[in-house]
């Protein structure tokens, strides 16, 4: 109970130690967003309008405080950029709102992509490194060595590029940029994720895999697992019931460091695949200066991340009772 | 960290120095842009079907008055009309205004409204829609000019059903451009719903951030036969690499930014089309600067530039070069002062001129680019190796667009930068922000001569007159070397070839109203 206490009290507190962080970061950089979105023609007069409306001639100190306070109240206000219509802007919890389920369902097809192919691969490869003998496992081991290391190098908008060059335009599996909404169909939508959830994966299974291996190859060096053989486990009850379950706490921790990553949205491979998800949006409203939605975004983002280590912590948990007794 | 970066953007500008040689001399890059391999024009045109136009930018506002991005306004053109509106040939035809007069002394317009042109929303366009509208964009309604050219305006007066009078308080012939600012209906600003209601010849059907905004076909549009299409998607692509993959893979019909190798690539499976832009693109230098006030060193500059070179690298060729801020399409107004500086590099000359002002051995000059620009990016790597030729030291400063905004436009705190100045129909557009007084005048330019030329341009209501004092401005601006111009970069946009009747405009507009599938 007090773990659970101790975790909330220190959410909130990075929340808003984050929120502050990135109200001070937009006070410093150069760029005004009453320029940026009136551009260079407006009138004087309709600048101050603009900068009246959006309070921006109150000093720094009151309007954080204006705005922590609507958060706090549940307004997260409207956007600076984007509007609704002709005269209301975009309520950021709409804007935000819109985008967040592409990011999320990217995250999810993504994530199922990684452990899918990454566990078993990790443990395939694991066997084939031990067998010190036999040349076709040294053939495998050092083939996967060169494959995750080139996988694992080749950087994600230009993988993105690549995958949709192959099976978007020479194999024509899909429609590049042919995104359709979840809301008109969720199917088409899905489809269209395979392949940038694929491009998002392709390195990431490559680092879990050898993670995995590795992990599994120090673990098979353990004391436990020669009393184990010793006391007449089979290789593979040995492999499965005692050498992966110790050699996925590393592994744990690592795709916790993914999921994070992922759900906090792959801003590269939105960009690329013409994903309207969170991390594009993030990307276009610095690049305007769009307070309101950036502040929400990163508040967000510091949010998936201390949650999903907490949720790895509670992994740990399972995996090792050892943990929680300590 | 920043050390490294520089080093980084000059190897990567070494490598597309070379890369873009290899493409002229191989000759690819030259037939990039040229005309289309096959006109479809003459084909019969077919009713119906929807086509997607690939976009670079969100839309800023979908309040007509209120969008100043062109990446809206040219889009919005679709479905918003004003009094007049723009042909394909820089002039201005009757819209919503069947016809209008001007007081001899330019200080009342009188517009009669067409018959029967009607809103989306099926209502018929009345005077007080025209008198609401103007008063909105203009201020008179609430004191806040949303639309600064109209900001003269001293009154609109609703004479009959079917006349509206507006009266102005000083008199400029140009000031007819700005009544292609579009009609709305009356109280539609304040109105809760808001939907964006013109009477295009699309109506607005949807808008989603980072998506893109979906029109449809207008029926009861007042030009017989158009528009020719059902529905247009303009959809946001977020990279130019992007946009070549989907027009590769058939998601895009229109795209309008190609750069040179990206036509390049898609000749063969696209029509290729390309016309001068709106942009006047310069080596825009700080007056104001304790190097650059001296007119010797931004002669010595101009003299510096290789321009045909830089048209050769980036624009295959295409581009026009310029010498002035005046747009070589205004024919009317444009004189030619190429040679003043010559195309080519003399660098003889450059370095004489600056012995002559002080500094023989050279000296530093910033020249800061906003790197979401690839474009003037890729200009400034050019621009610098040709600098370096004359002794002149040149480093690129890449910063984001609103940092541009701030540190160049509006605080005027750089040295040079390499951006591009957009253009209305107007002339007055392009040489008003030179004037010592003026809020646009980012270049610290200062001639009392220049200012005092303007004024007369201004006022004078003969065109002949009126066009001597324009090439009068050109000439000062180019004497006294106020910045470096450099081209006017061709727009080049590739078009599915089952589509035809895109046509350019003189402006910032993509219109949609005239293309039509050909089967």
């Amino acid at each position: 109970m007090t773990y659970l206490i101790k975790k909330i009290a220190t959410l909130i507190m990075t929340l808003f130690l984050v929120s502050v962080a990135a109200f001070l970061a937009f006070q410093i950089i150069p760029g005004d967003v009453v320029t940026s979105i009136l551009g260079t023609e407006a009138t004087p007069e309709r600048e101050e309008q603009l900068r009246r409306e959006l309070g921006l001639n109150d000093p720094p100190v009151v309007r954080y405080v204006r705005w922590a306070g609507s958060v706090l109240r549940g307004d997260l206000g409207s956007s600076y950029r984007y509007s609704k219509n002709m005269n209301e802007m975009m309520p950021v919890e709409e804007l935000i709102g819109d985008k967040l389920p592409v990011t999320l369902w990217l995250a999810a097809v993504t994530l199922v992509m990684i452990i899918a192919v990454s566990i078993p691969l990790g443990v395939f490869w694991a066997r084939s490194a031990n067998h010190k003998a036999g040349a076709l496992h040294r053939f495998l081991d050092g083939a996967l060595g060169v494959t995750t290391q080139t996988t694992m190098a080749v950087p994600s908008f230009f993988l993105g590029i690549l995958v949709t060059y192959l099976f978007g335009i020479v194999l024509k599996l899909f429609a590049p940029g042919g995104y359709v909404s979840y809301e008109k169909d969720f199917w088409g939508f899905l489809g269209y994720l395979v392949f940038p959830a694929f491009s998002v994966a392709l390195p990431k299974i490559a680092m879990t895999a050898r993670f995995l291996r590795n992990s599994m190859l120090m673990e098979l060096q353990s004391d436990y697992v020669r009393t184990a053989y010793s006391k007449g486990c089979t290789g593979r009850r040995v492999l499965y019931g005692h050498v992966l379950r110790n050699a996925m706490m590393p592994v744990v921790t690592f795709l916790g460091m993914i999921i994070a990553e992922i759900v906090a949205g792959s801003i590269v491979i939105e960009q690329v695949f013409g994903l309207p998800g969170i991390g594009r949006l993030l990307i276009s409203s610095i690049n305007t200066r769009d307070f309101p939605v950036v502040e929400i975004l990163i508040l967000y983002i510091t949010f998936v991340v201390i949650f999903v280590y907490f949720l790895v912590d509670i992994l740990y948990r399972v995996i090792d009772p050892r943990i929680s007794e300590k | 960290m920043k050390k490294s970066f520089f080093r980084k953007r000059k190897l990567s500008g070494l490598l597309l120095t070379a890369l873009l040689t290899m493409a002229v001399l191989s000759g690819c890059g030259s037939d990039g842009t040229g005309e289309s391999s096959e006109d479809n024009s003459s084909k019969e045109p077919v009713y119906g079907g929807s086509v997607v136009v690939g976009i670079q930018q969100d839309i800023d506002s979908l309040d007509p008055h209120k969008a100043t991005a062109a990446g809206t306004r040219e889009i919005l053109f679709n479905i918003f009309e004003g009094l007049v509106k723009p042909d394909k040939n820089g002039d201005l035809m009757k819209a919503i205004a069947s016809d209008y007069t001007v007081s001899e002394d330019g200080l009342i317009y009188t517009f009669t409204l067409r018959e029967g042109v009607k809103f989306h929303n099926g209502n018929t366009v009345t005077a007080e829609d025209v008198k609401y509208s103007l008063e909105r964009a203009s201020g008179l309604l609430d004191g806040t000019p949303l639309i600064s050219s109209l900001s003269v305006l001293t009154g609109v007066e609703i004479i009959d059903e079917k006349t509206v009078q507006v009266t102005v308080g000083s008199a400029n012939t140009e000031l007819i451009y700005s009544f292609v600012a579009a009609i709305i209906p009356a109280g539609s600003g304040e109105e809760e719903s808001g939907t964006p209601i013109g009477t295009g010849p699309f109506s607005f059907v949807s808008y989603t951030p980072q998506v893109g905004i979906v029109v449809k076909k207008n029926a009861d549009y007042w030009q017989e036969g158009l528009p020719y299409l059902d529905e247009v998607n303009f959809k946001i692509v977020n990279s130019p690499d992007t946009a070549l993959l989907e027009l590769q893979g058939g998601t895009i019909d229109i795209y309008p930014y190609l750069t040179d190798s990206q036509a390049g690539e898609l000749k063969d499976s696209f029509q290729i089309l390309s016309a001068p832009s709106v942009n006047v693109q310069a080596l825009f230098l700080n007056n104001a600067d304790p190097v650059l006030s001296d007119v010797r060193i931004r002669q010595a500059i101009c003299y510096a530039l290789d321009k045909d070179l830089v048209n050769q690298f980036l624009a295959g060729g295409n581009a026009t070069l310029i010498s002035s801020a005046m747009l070589p399409t205004l024919q009317t107004y444009y004189v030619d002062l190429n040679e003043t500086y010559g195309s080519g590099a003399n660098v003889e000359k450059a370095k004489e001129l600056m012995a002559a002002a002080g500094c023989p051995d050279g000296f530093d000059l910033e020249i800061t680019v906003p790197s979401n620009y690839e474009y003037h990016m890729q200009t400034a790597e050019v621009v610098v190796e040709q600098l370096k030729e004359a002794g002149i030291n040149a480093v690129i400063n890449p910063v984001d667009w609103n940092t541009w905004l701030q540190d160049c436009y509006t605080d005027r705190k750089y040295q040079s930068t390499i951006c591009a100045i957009t253009s209305d129909m107007t002339p007055g557009y392009l040489m008003n922000r030179f004037q010592t007084e003026s809020k646009k005048n980012f270049i610290n330019f200062a001639s009392a001569a220049y200012d005092e030329t303007y004024q007369k341009a201004a006022a004078a209501m003969d065109p002949e007159e009126k066009a001597g004092y324009y090439k009068q401005l050109q000439q000062i601006l180019n004497d006294e070397a106020g910045s470096a111009f450099i081209q006017v970069p061709p727009i080049t946009i590739a078009v599915n070839p089952k589509l035809a009747g895109y046509v350019f405009y003189p402006v910032y507009v993509q219109d949609m109203s005239t293309v039509y599938f050909i089967e």
